[in-house]
């Protein structure tokens, strides 16, 4: 049955290997995308280069798709895979504050370390900030503890708040995804044709 | 005939077939571990472990350090996230190098110069540690991962990180365009 370090076909050691493997297929496929690149992350702020959307659009449905299909075959175990605990307030407010830094920086965690390890210095200086900001909010943690902890709505699924089968979610969510697509499409081509420079 | 070889930059990929790769290598991670992916948390790790070594009494004290360096008797970089976050710089350094895109440079906007963009690196970077360690991951660990297992946090993050980012791009726009 899978997950199958849930069922112990392997022990701690080895799934370090296997997080150093899965690594390497992470940060091949960002470089592919083009992620360890500031100026095509920021050109999805601008519309006028919507890979970022596209990307992780089709990796999300991807691996939804996978975790359904599995399951349904009855290979997987779906109460197995970790989902953090939803903590409504905070992560939306810290989403905000991670999109701001996500256009001042041209980064995000992951991306950064794709742009360093191809020699951009920009990317380099990125997760020094990142290792600055974690903390500044390590010393701040004490006063917003409680912030922190609040809205705690547990194990939350869209299935759950949207009372739907799951299904039925993973369906919306790829219908939603084929029109992000289109709307991409369409954005890119009016967009680039537009001096921001002079707005 | 020529014998020297020209190594110019290959084009990025599709990035609806990269994204098809992403979601499988992130598919492989939920069916053989159980989890998904992430980057912020070893990050985490690291700056806990640099207090700890710096100021041993401080960080016992604070609840946030505290649940980096776990209870002692393991070394806290001995974690999933750090190594996973080795092989992303391997994976990428090796990507790059297969299409001839490593290169020493500074990415940045016409209009800006190199250290006005690496001010302005670190300062988005220190804001998006808060803004991730605020809402408990970031990108890989929240909107991607908990995007696929369809969390209610995780879709509600992605919506504010794609706010927050379109908030001010119109005013940082001189460092892009």
């Amino acid at each position: 049955m899978m997950p199958y370090y849930k069922f112990d076909y392997f022990g701690f050691d080895f799934s370090l290997v296997i997080a150093f493997v899965i690594g390497i297929g992470f940060g091949f496929a960002l470089e592919r995308g083009g992620f360890g690149n500031a100026r095509i992350l920021a050109a999805q702020f601008y519309f006028t280069n919507m890979r970022v959307l596209k990307v992780m659009f089709s990796a999300i449905v991807t691996a939804m798709i996978g975790l359904f299909y599995f399951a349904w075959i009855g290979w997987l175990d779906l109460s197995l895979i970790y989902i953090g605990d939803t903590y409504l307030v905070p992560q939306i407010v810290g989403g905000f504050i991670l999109g701001v830094g996500f256009t001042i920086g041209g980064y995000c965690p992951g991306t950064s370390f794709v742009s360093a390890s191809t020699g951009r210095k920009d990317g380099i200086v990125f997760i020094l900030g990142i290792l600055f900001g974690i903390f500044v909010f390590g010393e701040i943690f004490p006063l917003i503890e409680d912030f922190y902890y609040s809205t705690n709505l547990g194990r939350a699924t869209l299935p759950d708040a949207l009372g739907l089968p799951y299904g039925m979610v993973v369906f919306l969510v790829v219908l939603m995804a084929i029109g992000a697509f289109a709307l991409a499409g369409w954005g890119e081509k009016v967009m680039s044709k537009k001096n921001w420079s002079r707005c | 005939m020529s014998t020297q070889k020209t190594y110019e930059p290959k084009p990025y990929s599709n990035p609806y077939l990269v994204g098809v790769g992403l979601g499988l290598v992130l598919l492989a991670a939920f069916l053989i571990m159980g989890r998904g992916l992430g980057a912020s948390g070893a990050a985490s790790t690291l700056v806990a472990v640099g207090i700890e070594k710096v100021a041993p009494e401080h960080a016992a004290n604070n609840n946030f350090y505290k649940e980096y360096l776990g209870d002692g008797t393991t070394n806290p970089l001995k974690d999933w996230l750090v190594f996973e976050v080795l092989g992303v710089i391997v994976g990428g350094f090796l990507s790059g190098t297969f299409a001839h895109r490593i290169n020493f440079t500074t990415e940045k906007g016409p209009n800006v110069t190199n250290k006005q963009r690496l001010i302005y690196a670190f300062i988005g970077g220190t804001i998006m540690g808060i803004g991730a360690k605020l809402a408990r991951g970031c990108t890989s660990g929240l909107a991607l991962t908990g995007g696929a297992v369809l969390s209610l946090g995780g879709w509600l993050f992605m919506l504010a990180v794609f706010a927050g980012a379109y908030a001010v791009a119109y005013f940082i726009r001189r460092q892009w365009l």
